[in-house]
């Protein structure tokens, strides 16, 4: 139920942004979501319908960019992705590891303006 | 690198933009321009966040954030923590609920600060509350806050709140496998608390099974089992409390 936060700050951005370039109309949004980000991508896109009305927004394409979690591993260093279950277990030396190095992206990545 | 830009949104508040792939100054704009950006969504709250974490450090505070579902025992939790440590550690409590200050009228104790904050619809506490929360505490000699967020497993895994220390609790009743289908927030944890072990035998729970997929989900934790009203495990939590409090 966040999503709805989230996505208002990313309109906030995407406005500046678009009003800040002079243009008339934001056409395509993207989005980088990390699997463990905690933001869910349809309840983001439900959010978006909401929040652009009304704005230079108003029926753009939402892309949403899915960051796969990836994490290190303390004993031989290898940086590897996150299994089935987002469980963290290193391929080569089989230690779970709870550092994760992406995941959980939660960022505006590009836009499609004229 | 792109270059940077500063923003400001309609609070005031500023916001950094990495810009790439600008079309070079003087050429024509074509009809639709791409360009990339990073702009992290939750920038604002994760400065506010850090805006706390400066707060407690410098008042020497232990901040903790104790998150979990519905009905795990956050509130027995700490009204048993209060009155088993709370005369020895000076301690204060923000609790947040989307409705009433129930919570907060079970935690009042005489020697603690409590304050409610109710979010309406808000799933989650933020940065923000805490730090509007915080005015309504009273802070001198307190050395542990205890954050109770809203009851829910998935929206405050997003959120910062400036704590030192983010604690997770899942208890006897919920079942073994909730930290395999919740991982964001277990993911995020420092410290993980199975709760209600007294209610073990009665609900054959397998205690091995939940803590190995706790430790599958969240190998960065330190976890222990207790039960608030059997008081099993509770000198243990104690003893994380003082080590921590030690550290700082």
């Amino acid at each position: 139920m966040h999503e709805v936060g989230i996505m208002s700050s990313a309109m906030t951005a995407v406005l500046a942004e678009a009003r800040r370039r002079g243009a008339q109309r934001v056409h395509r949004i993207v989005l980088r979501v990390g699997t463990l980000s905690g933001a869910e991508p349809d309840a983001l896109r439900f959010a978006f319908e909401i929040v652009a009305q009304g704005t230079l927004a108003a029926g753009a394409e939402l892309e949403i960019d899915p960051v796969p979690a990836r994490a290190r591993c303390a004993a031989c260093a290898t940086e590897f992705d996150a299994g089935a279950g987002l469980i963290c277990e290193c391929p080569t030396c089989r230690r779970l590891s709870g550092d994760l190095s992406q995941g959980r992206e939660l960022e505006l990545a590009r836009l499609e303006m004229s | 690198m792109g270059q940077i830009t500063e923003y400001k949104d309609q609070d005031g508040d500023i916001f950094r933009v990495i810009v790439q792939g600008e079309p070079p100054a003087g050429a024509a704009a074509p009809a639709t321009r791409t360009i990339d950006l990073t702009i992290p969504l939750l920038e604002k709250n994760d400065r506010r966040a850090e805006r706390n974490r400066t707060f407690f450090r410098e008042r020497g505070l232990l901040a903790l954030n104790l998150v979990s579902s519905p009905g795990t025992g956050k509130t027995a939790l700490l009204e048993r923590t209060l009155d088993d440590l709370g005369r020895e550690v000076k301690c204060a409590v923000l609790v947040g609920d989307l409705e009433t200050d129930r919570d907060a009228q079970r935690l009042h104790r005489p020697h603690v600060s409590v304050a409610q904050i109710t979010t309406g619809s808000a799933c989650h506490l933020d940065a923000e509350m805490v730090a509007r929360g915080l005015e309504a505490l009273e802070l001198d000699q307190v050395r542990l806050l205890f954050i109770e967020n809203v009851g829910n497993l998935v929206c405050p895994a997003s959120f910062d709140l400036g704590e030192a220390l983010r604690v997770v609790l899942l208890s006897t009743t919920e079942g073994e496998d909730k930290p395999l289908k919740y991982p964001p927030i277990f993911k995020s944890a420092q410290v993980v608390l199975l709760t209600k072990i007294d209610l073990e035998d009665r609900l054959s729970f397998d205690r091995a099974a939940a803590l190995e997929n706790i430790r599958r989900i969240a190998p960065q934790a330190r976890v222990l089992a207790l039960s608030s009203r059997s008081g099993e495990g509770m000198a243990e939590w104690y003893q994380l409390l003082r080590g921590e409090l030690l550290a700082r």
